[in-house]
């Protein structure tokens, strides 16, 4: 029982990571059709920004209280991985428009292979470590053998992917622009007849798709303390697992999806082989495309000739 | 295209300004601080000059790209043709578009003595060993894009684990030879036959998908084979891979030193080289053999199956053609040819182990194949040579380190490159650099017809 809880926590905070990064990939996809396989190295990227910026913070302004430092570092990796995101839909995907049908997937390929590469060129192939940030938590439940513990880096994730999930939700159901993205995922030609003006709300959807990945990026480097350029990889694959898990285009669904692969990878590794959690996680993906290609929550998708 | 205003000079230089102000803000950490490990955690070290080379390059690229374009359009603004009406017919720069015959067949020729050049040339087989290696390591691509091209460029289906089938192939090799003792000759075309076996059972399930979910599921795929080869430690040696495995013979006579070896049984004095001459003509011909296979599937009924296929899956079905028949056929064969090539790389190599068989090797065989242009042989034979060859050749041309200071190694932004590359292609010339089609059957005279001329169905 106190096993299953803290695996339960320990699932739940790996989950939100994923459902941030998933809710990129599933708005991307409802808008224009794509699979952005990019957003695994944006979300990478990102926490390469967070690093960096904090090593600023604290070395040489010499900040030293974690949370407005951590405030900070959000903030401006949102900001600089959405311009990130901004700057790859207008060089790499906004020209394919019309383009034969694999196009785009084939450019977000190259994009992706050249974000790792680039990184990986500008800050050295090892791993990148920060020393423990937040430490400390509360501890919910002792036995004799086993103790359920939930820190306050996990309570931080959870809490942070709550509130974002809340404003993004206010976002895209009560606001003028979340209202023309939904406009264009239904029907973008119309969007456009009606004064929509398509290309910057595509555009505003990356960024808005970076910025949460950035928010995961900032909270992966947080929890796991470490960070390599080859991390945007697993994943992104795992959180576009989460994207069509919970019905791609969809948003709870993205978080739903998130939540269960990470249950999913967190009780795999505790009950059966860590060796084969992302054996399990690959699976999914396919399982869940060839079988259920509409997933949890997503509408059947109806071809038009 | 006249229709608007041709923008000044002033305009082009704000918006190449721009750029440079977008790269600047894009490399403000990740590139101007980079992260070392010193004794007290992470250290940064400031790289501004960098920065500042960066966003200048970008700068100096966005304004002769605007001007270029700016000139092009100044100049069909002048030149009012019919074809205006067509804009399909200028989409697309025509040059290079085709490749003569002459040329085919002088690059078939520089293939073929290659070996003999390069000895000529270094005077003396042990010297010609890097080229000739070289040359080993060009083909074996060229045969991945060759095989992956059926897939891909003939029917049309986005494959990115395509790697599995060449590590298949490679254990099928390296475990049949360690434990059974079989010989590569037996185990080539079983290679082939298991790879094609493993895409048949794989594709099976996936083929009906739309195209951007085939292309995921197959990348799950391919990892799912690559973990499984470094946890199934009993069988596959896990991550440490297969090492020992056996050489090639030359139709069963060893490259040995004694009085059974190659060298003695035809009368030559023994060199080590002899079998990297034979390993070299070995691919070789796996790789024409690969090319020809596909030339003439192409010109029957399946072949046009594929072709048809690619363009539009819907038309497919309403004619008849049964697309998951067609799509599997496509699937094994080009899975087939990755085992054979998986098979000669063990062969080669004398070691595997599941590193070499990663996504990224997946993403630049799908890189050969795109740049050459879907679907064209010999544009994806000049883009393996550019690829895979460039890099290498440029690591040994003394001034670069020069220029970019000691222990410059191209091999580094090799993969950058191709990420860019990838871009760049699928904006500027989406059927890759060799775009022509040849239509399968005409009235009268076989004329090709320009990549920009067909268009593709969604399906």
């Amino acid at each position: 029982m106190e096993v299953f809880l803290q695996q339960l926590i320990n699932g739940l905070t790996l989950g939100s990571i994923y459902g941030l990064i998933a809710i990129g990939y599933t708005m991307v996809f409802g808008i224009i059709g794509m699979v952005n396989f990019a957003h695994g190295d944006v979300f990478m990227v990102s926490s390469f920004i967070a690093l960096i910026v904090f090593l600023i913070l604290t070395a040489w302004l010499g900040i030293s209280s974690i949370a407005l430092a951590l405030l900070i570092v959000l903030v401006v990796a949102m900001i600089l991985t959405g311009l990130w995101g901004w700057a790859i839909e207008r060089v790499a995907y906004r020209p394919l428009r019309g383009s034969f049908r694999l196009a785009p997937l084939i450019s977000a390929i190259g994009v992706s292979i050249f974000l790792s590469n680039f990184v990986q060129v500008a800050q050295g192939a090892r791993n990148k470590s920060t020393p423990p940030l937040l430490s400390g938590g509360i501890t919910l439940m002792e036995s004799e053998s086993y103790t359920v513990f939930l820190s306050y880096k996990q309570c931080l994730i959870m809490a942070v992917t709550a509130v974002l999930l809340t404003g993004f939700w206010y976002l895209v159901q009560r606001t003028p622009f979340g209202r023309a993205q939904r406009a264009c995922e239904q029907d973008r030609k119309m969007a456009a007849l009606l004064g929509i003006d398509v290309d910057r709300t595509i555009s505003l959807t990356f960024v808005l798709g970076a910025a949460l990945a950035a928010v995961a990026g900032v909270l992966y480097l947080l929890y796991y303390g470490t960070v390599s350029f080859s991390d945007g990889f697993v994943p992104g694959v795992k959180a576009f697992t989460a994207a069509v898990l919970g019905g791609i285009g969809s948003l709870p669904g993205a978080v739903l999806g998130g939540l269960i692969i990470g249950l999913i990878e967190v009780f795999w590794s505790a009950y059966f082989s860590i060796e084969y959690k992302d054996v399990a996680a690959f699976s999914i993906l396919a399982i869940v495309l060839i079988f259920m290609p509409s997933g949890i929550l997503g509408r059947a998708e109806v071809e038009k000739v | 295209m006249a229709h608007a205003r041709s923008p000044g000079l002033p305009d082009i230089l704000r918006d190449a300004g721009l750029y440079a102000l977008v790269a600047f803000a894009l490399c403000v950490p990740v590139v101007s601080y980079r992260t070392e490990a010193g004794p007290a955690g992470l250290e940064l070290l400031p790289r501004w000059p960098l920065v500042g080379l960066l966003c200048a390059g970008i700068f100096v690229l966005r304004l002769a790209q605007r001007l270029v374009l700016a000139r092009r359009d100044a100049r069909r603004a002048l030149s009012p043709a019919p074809s205006q009406a067509t804009e399909a017919v200028h989409a697309e720069p025509a040059a290079g578009q085709k490749v003569s015959g002459f040329a085919l067949w002088a690059f078939l020729g520089l293939a073929l003595t290659l070996p003999v050049i390069a000895t000529l040339a270094s005077g003396g087989l042990g010297p010609a060993r890097y080229w000739i290696d070289l040359g080993i390591l060009i083909l074996t691509y060229v045969m991945l894009g060759w095989g992956l091209n059926i897939v891909v460029g003939l029917a049309g289906l986005l494959d990115l684990g395509y790697v599995a089938f060449y590590a298949v192939g490679a254990y099928t090799y390296a475990l049949l030879s360690t434990t059974f003792g079989l010989s590569f000759w037996v185990c080539l075309p079983l290679a082939g036959l298991f790879a094609g076996l493993w895409g048949m059972v794989l594709g099976f399930p996936v083929l009906r998908l739309r195209g951007d979910y085939l292309a995921i599921v197959t990348l799950a795929f391919g990892e799912i084979i690559r973990l499984v080869l470094i946890n199934w430690t009993d069988v596959t040696g896990g991550a440490a891979g297969i090492s020992s495995i056996p050489r090639a013979s030359f139709f069963g006579i060893p490259f040995t030193a004694d009085e059974d070896g190659f060298a003695a049984r035809f009368g030559l004095s023994f060199d080590s080289m002899h079998r990297v001459v034979f390993l070299y003509y070995l691919i070789l011909a796996l790789a024409l053999l690969t090319n020809l296979v596909t030339l003439r599937l192409r010109r029957l009924p399946i072949g046009r199956a594929w072709e048809a296929l690619r363009e539009d899956e819907i038309a497919c079905r309403s004619l008849g053609i049964d697309t998951t028949a067609t799509k599997l056929t496509a699937f094994a064969l080009g899975a087939a040819f990755g085992g054979f090539a998986g098979s000669f790389f063990a062969v080669r190599q004398g070691f595997i182990s599941p590193e070499s068989f990663n996504f990224l090797e997946s993403a630049i065989i799908l890189a050969i194949v795109v740049l050459g242009g879907m679907g064209s042989q010999i544009g994806v034979a000049i883009a393996a040579v550019a690829m895979v060859g460039g890099p290498e050749l440029l690591r040994n041309l003394g001034f670069l380190s020069a220029v970019f200071g000691e222990g410059f190694d191209p091999n580094e932004y090799r993969l950058l490159l191709f990420g860019l590359a990838m871009v760049t292609m699928m904006v500027w010339r989406p059927r890759g650099l060799i775009s022509e089609r040849q239509p399968s059957v005409s009235l009268g005279r076989a004329r090709g017809i320009s990549g920009a001329h067909v268009s593709e169905g969604h399906g």
